[in-house]
């Protein structure tokens, strides 16, 4: 598609002998929302961690918001600025409390005067449902809170692209959904592009615009959430689905 | 009830071992005409000592060695703690390198040096300096002014006026910085701008000093050691016995403060470099805003450990004859026969180093203790 | 891992040879930035200077077969031929030459003991029993007086062995002594737990050297008349006394870590405390303790290398004897190296297995 955000070509990358991506080719529009399933050892987790580049791709090219993903440490910073990434085991710092938490991207990248950058959090922290806790630290929280705040965290940076590493995977299941409903909420809300790796398939069909199936490397299916979950066409994809629906 | 009665018993036991303890030493020392008491701290040494930070004669008294003993057990410690402390962080950071060379090699060094009695490398090394290095009069220079042979270091000094001025320049641009890094901060805060304190401040520390030298008229003289005869003069003497011992102990210490940091840094989750890093923050803010925080806190208990190690470990001074206070204090207590008072001033002495650092350990682990539910 | 469905192929591109091989090894692991590239190329730079020199001197040039200290010092190797004619009184001291059979016997059996005691199916009652033995054999052996052996006074031992009996008796001594102190020092009783406290900051707060110096010194004085401990006994209570208060924080550490709950649910047994202690908490937290237990093996039996400042014949002062032979001067360097290679081997071994121990431990306690 022509005006793309996150464009992939023939993107192939290794583990040492491993061949854990195969011929990605992905266009992704701006404010498409995509939830991104397969089973374990497909490759997903990876493919969405090489477009911040904390993985790096052997072959092939990927083009995030017009800017090429290369060795050059500028390029990258620059898409990480616009790229937030919210994490399975959310990867809070504990030593700092969850405002500073939140004021540390702004104040040290956006270069953000301190007064702006602790409103900004305030704001982000009410959105998620939190703002009480903003004095406390990490380890005072519950893992579903834990959670609520990384992503407000990532959202202090003003991305336009929001990834999503299997965020509720880690968290009991009683606090799957206050997770869920703010992702929930930001997709409806925003206009943000979110790439969202998860097993949960309630979501998917609530937010998605288009539901992508990895399996041993290689996208082997990708549809609409309707068209994916009732009427899969691969083989490999209705064994995935029918082991994850029971 | 019964807790008391223990209690009693414990006590009780404790006390008439003690008691028993002292009796029989009074006895054994009377029978012996040994005197009891410090009184012979006001008594004359008689006995030289090699090296003397301060002023010394065997006509001054066994306090004088004594305070001579431990101002050569600290300035010992002191040197190699700091080295100690910059070798160990190069070589801890090594073992993580990406670099499978730096890595083996720095490996290498660690389990050869931890698994070698310190002792046996302090007799190494005195050995190296003692039999290996040449005379004085076909010393090694590596250096202008420098000397290295069997009879140590030597080194030049720097005297004159202008070292005043070069004391005072220094002590000026520490001020200098401390105000710099306050302002930067209160300006990040306001405006967003990132202030690159940390190259001022370089340049304040090498450029005010070096200014305020020039002109106060340039007069710094060195004073170089010249060989007179079979020995040197002039300059600064490092002895053959406080190389041997200072290297002994930072090559044996930086091993194990080696392991101490890469443990703390390893200890950092890798998810911590990753979120940071995912936020856009360059390689060096990672380090000094998420990494080295979390890994300090690591690294600070078992560190000081490493310190009051080498403070204790240079007791071992005494083996290869350098001046240390075991050293003195055994040379005084051999001569007076009063053993009890010589070992009580040993043990106080690293007694009070030892609870010291306790303290400063414990009420840092207070002060950073990660806050829990 | 998904059940691959049959007769789809899977397409198997290779990795591109700049991520795998020896030259990409070379690349990612040595020259992967211009740094990495400048230290490498010194690293290499450095050891082509030191290492061929080294191999030169310790193994080429060497010399294992001169007789006399002159047809040594012909040669621009190391001397070994020094150290095969005094090896017997580096390993073995003053111990009368034609015993010294017995301190040899002695020294496998107490290497033995130490390499069975990491055999973990041995961790039961048969520990303290198989240690018990072998102690009292090397006693025997090593003292000699009865069974037909000839007395050796312990002034006369000497060497390895003796090392290996300083720190062997002085672990296994210090041992029990350790259990009590950090028992105490947890103890809800102020009396006794103010006097474990002062026992263990005191004897941690000061150098070895020190007590070492005071059961040289001092112990004399403390005893009555015309009751006299020798030298090596003296010795030997020192570093007793010194290692029980590193093994009581060490073993204090590991009740730290043993959850509240093991201790209610023994109490609610209705056992007593000292059953308490032996049948449900001490097993627990020793087995938490081993690999630091190690550590602290390794450290006492380098630091025994100390009481050559007291006189006593371990291995270190074998070292300095060896070199007062005015025949041999001079040949320090090769002396020293030999018995650094001796320790090296004892303390590198333990602490590998004290690793692997540790690895293995480790994942029974992880959920």
């Amino acid at each position: 598609m022509a005006d793309a955000i996150i464009r992939m070509k023939d993107v192939n990358k290794w583990f040492g002998k491993f061949h854990v991506l195969r011929d990605i080719n992905l266009d992704v529009a701006s404010g498409e929302r995509i939830v991104v399933c397969g089973p374990s050892g497909s490759g997903k987790s990876t493919l969405i961690r090489c477009i911040n580049r904390l993985e790096e791709h052997q072959k092939g090219q990927i083009v995030v918001d017009g800017t090429e993903i290369t060795n050059d440490l500028r390029h990258v910073e620059a898409i990480r600025r616009e790229v937030g990434m919210v994490f399975q085991h959310f990867n809070l710092f504990p030593h700092l409390t969850v405002l500073e938490n939140l004021t540390l991207g702004p104040i040290w990248v956006l270069k953000t005067p301190k007064a702006e950058a602790e409103a900004r959090a305030m704001k982000y922290l009410e959105r998620v449902r939190i703002s009480e806790q903003a004095l406390k630290f990490p380890s005072q929280l519950s893992g579903g809170q834990q959670q609520r705040v990384a992503i407000a965290r990532s959202l202090c940076m003003d991305p336009k692209i929001m990834l999503f590493d299997e965020p509720t995977s880690a968290l009991d299941p009683e606090m799957v959904k206050e997770v869920l409903d703010v992702m929930i909420g930001l997709a409806e809300e925003s206009g943000m592009t979110m790439i969202c790796v998860t097993h949960e398939m309630g979501f998917a069909r609530k937010v998605a615009d288009r539901v992508i199936f990895m399996d041993l490397g290689e996208i082997i299916e990708q549809n609409t959430p309707e068209a994916f979950f009732d009427n899969p066409q691969n083989e490999r994809t209705k064994l995935f689905l029918s082991q994850i629906l029971h | 009830m019964r807790a008391i009665i223990y209690q009693v018993i414990a006590l009780l036991a404790v006390g008439s071992a003690i008691w028993f303890l002292i009796h029989n030493t009074l006895n054994n020392l009377s029978a012996r005409n040994i005197s009891t008491g410090f009184g012979f701290l006001s008594k004359e040494a008689g006995f030289a000592i090699g090296e003397t930070p301060i002023e010394y004669s065997p006509a001054s008294t066994y306090a004088r060695a004594i305070t001579v003993g431990l101002l050569n057990t600290l300035r010992v410690a002191l040197i190699g703690i700091v080295l100690a402390t910059i070798l160990g962080t190069i070589i801890g950071i090594a073992r993580l390198s990406r670099n499978w060379l730096i890595r083996k090699i720095s490996s290498i060094y660690v389990e050869v040096m931890r698994n070698i009695p310190l002792l046996l490398q302090l007799f190494f090394w005195y050995a190296i300096i003692s039999e290996t290095l040449p005379g004085p009069r076909q010393a090694m220079h590596p250096l202008p002014g420098v000397f290295v042979s069997n009879r140590g270091i030597q080194m030049p000094t720097v005297q004159g006026e202008g070292l005043f001025w070069l004391f005072v320049g220094l002590a000026v641009a520490l001020v200098l910085i401390f105000g710099l890094f306050k302002w930067a901060r209160k300006n990040q805060e306001k405006t967003g701008q990132i202030f690159p304190s940390g190259r001022w401040s370089i340049a304040l520390l090498l450029l005010l000093p070096a200014g305020l030298w020039f002109f106060s008229g340039t007069s710094l003289s060195l004073d170089v050691p010249e060989l007179k005869g079979f020995n040197f003069a002039g300059g600064m003497t490092l002895s053959p016995e406080f190389a041997a011992l200072l290297l002994g102990l930072v090559i044996y210490t930086a091993a194990f403060i080696a392991e101490v940091v890469r443990s703390g840094i390893q200890s950092v989750n890798r998810g911590q470099w990753e979120a940071a890093e995912a936020l856009g923050l360059k390689r060096s803010h990672v380090l000094r805003l998420i990494v080295l925080p979390q890994a300090l806190r690591v690294i600070v208990p078992p560190m000081t450990s490493q310190y009051l190690n080498i403070t204790k470990n240079s007791s071992l001074a005494v083996a290869i004859g350098y001046p240390d206070i075991v050293s003195v204090i055994n040379t005084t207590l051999n001569q007076t026969g009063q053993a009890i008072e010589g070992i009580m001033m040993i043990m106080a002495a690293y007694l009070t180093v030892s609870l010291s650092i306790s303290v400063f350990m414990n009420w840092y682990n207070k002060r950073i203790a990660l806050v829990e539910r | 891992m998904s059940a691959a469905t049959p007769g789809v192929a899977i397409s198997t591109e290779k990795a591109p040879k700049s991520s795998v091989g020896v030259l990409a090894w070379m690349h990612g692991q040595l020259f992967s930035s211009p740094i990495n590239s400048l230290l490498t190329i010194l690293s290499v730079w450095l050891l082509l200077v030191s290492v061929p020199a080294m191999i030169d001197w310790l193994f080429l040039s060497s010399n294992l077969s001169a007789t006399t200290a002159d047809q040594c010092r012909e040669s621009t190797g190391a001397c070994w031929a020094m150290i095969v004619e005094k090896h017997r009184i580096i390993l073995f001291g003053l111990y009368p030459y034609d015993e010294q059979w017995r301190p040899l016997i002695a020294t496998f059996l107490l290497v033995g003991a130490i390499i069975l005691s990491g055999w973990r199916v041995l961790w039961n009652m048969w520990l303290l029993v198989m240690w018990t033995v072998v102690l009292a054999t090397v006693a025997v052996f090593m003292w000699g007086g009865v069974f037909g052996l000839t007395y050796v006074e312990n002034s006369q031992w000497g060497g390895l062995p003796l090392t290996l009996i300083l720190s062997t008796f002085g672990i296994a001594l210090a041992f029990p002594l350790g259990i009590v102190l950090a028992l105490g020092r947890r103890s809800d009783m102020p009396a006794i737990k103010a006097i474990c406290v002062v026992y263990i900051e005191l004897v941690r707060g000061v150098p070895l050297i020190s007590l070492l110096f005071m059961s040289a010194v001092m112990l004399p004085l403390f005893l009555p008349e015309g009751m006299n401990i020798d030298k090596l006994l003296r010795a030997q209570i020192a570093i007793i006394l010194f290692a029980a208060a590193y093994m009581a924080e060490t073993i204090r550490g590991g009740l730290q870590a043993i959850p509240k709950g093991q201790f209610e649910g023994a109490e609610s047994l209705g056992l007593s405390y000292w059953q308490q202690m032996r049948l449900i908490v001490l097993p627990q937290a020793l087995k938490i303790v081993i690999p630091p237990l190690v550590g602290l093996f390794i450290a006492l039996f380098k630091d025994t290398s100390l009481v050559v400042i007291i006189g006593i014949f371990d291995l270190t002062q074998a070292a300095k004897v060896a070199l007062t032979d005015q025949a041999w001067r001079g040949f320090s360097v090769e002396v020293y190296i030999f018995i650094s290679a001796i320790y090296f081997v004892f303390c590198y071994s333990m602490s590998k297995y004290s690793q692997s121990l540790e690895k293995r431990l480790a994942t029974g306690h992880e959920r």
